[in-house]
């Protein structure tokens, strides 16, 4: 028992660890990313290649003027990025992050809580989220910041719908509310996404508008709104918020990868490595390599895509995907029924 | 309207088409465009290690030639001021002394001569202007500065140096069509610097 919470405590600490590293080099690969589609070289002075950016950029975050507006609301103020930071760190407790290794006779899985709601927790979590942005910019008593905010909201709530009976698509052929589960039924090559293309296509969709990354970056769109709900914000604060919105990146590609692209189920492998410990490292490598893939598919879209105007955005999501994902739902039902997995 | 290019497209707020409302196949191919430049060779310069190779005939800062002997050549005739469109250059003339002529080429010579670098459209007429092959534009840049006052530039900057091995070259502004303007006997005055 004591093991098994100082390994939970150890795995805990490790993913909070890698996340928030992952996200620290998303900022340079988005900006390395940025530049190469446009034909620039990106950051290229600190460290070889440029490979201390980070490093910098966080220690001018830190440096940089506190600012807090007098007639904010200092509690709910420092309470948003908080909030936005905690629950995007939250998320990554239910992500399997690789089969189990073998210690001694003990099998220690590589997921922190194989809660058997796991993505109930995971959609409560990252809508708990957007109240980090909604507090933020409401506090900030600045009307950029509230429309931000009232944006970033409505957005995320329209989004949720669509993201969530897709989800429910995947439950019915999966039959499971664990992640770890939906992970290990993967083996062998049965990715989702091969039983659940238009789900797929709108659980994506919808992580774009989850995270607020381009084409839906409304919230914090500069032409319209300066900076959206993070104006007033400076500093480490203003530095949380983008730092989270990372974060839900890196989530989001993990939560894609393990739903719909088998986690770390990699096809044939097994035929070439026996030893359990060495697959299921190998499988972590592959959820990684899946993940970076991911990341990088939203910064492609990201300097591809020009900002959606809101009415289309709404238009997208009511009169687009949520009809398409009662669709989804209803074909994958009737595709059930005839082939005998209900009756 | 003749288009400049033939890419070119008419816009409209026609309803969009089935295909066009699904998004996908237009963002699909945006993205191929982009991932297309992701192998592309990149067009930065690294400034402070490789500079860009400037025209021959580039208009940079501008310098006051001396002649053979080391000879200040301007003679504070004025043409450059009344030639700046920007009237960026003032000067004061003075005589020349007795015992000057290893300063000064003619009896008249500029006691000061100031360019206001933030006026200076960089257009070269003070060149053209000049009788006395004295004014110069040449390839090297005015650097940035935080004082505005530190822009106007007097001989101390302009003047090129006495020494031999220091004069500022400026043989690659004398283009073929400026040697054979100069060829005219009307212009006689213009001679050649070596
Ligand atoms: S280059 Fe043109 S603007 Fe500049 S000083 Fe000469 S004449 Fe004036
Ligand atoms: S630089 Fe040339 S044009 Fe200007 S005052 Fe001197 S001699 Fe005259």
């Amino acid at each position: 028992m004591q093991t098994e919470i100082i390994y939970k405590s150890i795995l805990a600490l490790a993913v909070f660890g890698i996340t928030l590293f992952i996200a620290m080099y998303s900022t340079y690969a988005e900006r390395k990313i940025a530049a190469f589609l446009q034909d620039r070289l990106g950051p290229n002075r600190a460290g070889p290649f440029g490979i201390l950016q980070p490093l910098a950029d966080g220690v001018k975050m830190f440096m940089k003027e506190e600012m807090i507006p007098e007639v904010s609301n200092k509690f709910l103020f420092i309470l948003g990025p908080s909030i936005a930071m905690l629950t995007c760190l939250m998320t990554g407790a239910v992500i399997p992050w690789g089969s189990s290794i073998t210690i001694a006779g003990n099998e220690y899985s590589l997921q922190v809580a194989d809660i058997n709601i796991g993505i109930l927790y995971l959609l409560g979590v990252t809508s708990v989220g957007v109240y980090g942005i909604m507090i933020g910019g409401w506090a900030s008593n600045n009307k950029f910041s509230l429309l931000g905010a009232i944006r970033a909201s409505s957005q995320m709530i329209s989004y949720e719908i669509g993201m969530g009976l897709s989800i429910i698509a995947l439950i019915m052929t999966t039959g499971t509310l664990s992640i770890g589960e939906i992970a290990a039924q993967q083996h062998g090559g049965h990715w989702n996404v091969f039983y659940q293309p238009l789900g797929f296509l709108i659980f994506i969709v919808c992580a774009f508008a989850e995270t607020n990354r381009a084409p839906f970056d409304l919230p914090e769109c500069e032409s319209e709104l300066v900076g959206g709900y993070h104006t007033e914000y400076s500093s480490m604060k203003l530095g949380f918020y983008l730092f989270a919105e990372y974060i839900n990146m890196f989530i989001s590609s993990a939560v894609i990868a393990t739903l719909y692209f088998g986690g770390y189920n990699m096809p044939f492998i097994g035929r070439f490595i026996q030893d359990p410990n060495a697959l299921a490292i190998i499988g972590s490598v592959f959820l990684f390599c899946k993940i970076f893939f991911f990341i990088f598919l939203f910064m492609w879209v990201r300097w591809t895509l020009p900002r959606f105007r809101y009415d289309q955005l709404m238009n997208l999501g009511w009169k687009g995907l949520l009809p398409l994902a009662i669709l989804n739902i209803a074909i994958t039902g009737i595709v059930m029924w005839f082939t005998g997995k209900i009756n | 309207m003749q288009s400049l290019t033939n890419r070119s497209k008419v816009v409209g707020s026609t309803k969009m088409t089935l295909m066009e409302s699904i998004y996908l196949p237009a963002i699909l191919n945006g993205m191929m465009i982009t991932i297309k430049h992701f192998f592309r060779k990149k067009a930065t310069i690294q400034y402070p290690e490789v500079k860009r190779e400037f025209a021959p005939v580039y208009r940079g800062m501008h310098v006051l030639k001396r002649d053979e002997n080391g000879a200040e050549r301007c003679t504070a005739c004025g043409l450059c001021a009344v030639a700046c469109p920007a009237e960026a250059i003032t000067m004061t003339s003075a005589e020349r002394k007795p015992g000057e002529e290893k300063l000064f080429r003619e009896e008249k010579y500029a006691s000061t001569y100031e360019i206001n670098m933030l006026r200076c459209i960089f257009c070269g007429d003070c060149e053209d202007a000049c009788p006395k092959e004295s004014i110069f534009l040449t390839d090297r840049l005015v650097p940035s500065d935080s004082l505005r006052q530190r822009f106007v530039y007097g001989k101390d900057l302009l003047v090129e140096p006495m020494e031999e091995n220091k004069r500022i070259d400026i043989s690659k502004r004398q283009t073929k069509e400026v040697l054979e303007f100069k060829k005219n006997k009307e212009l006689q005055h213009n001679k050649l610097i070596e």
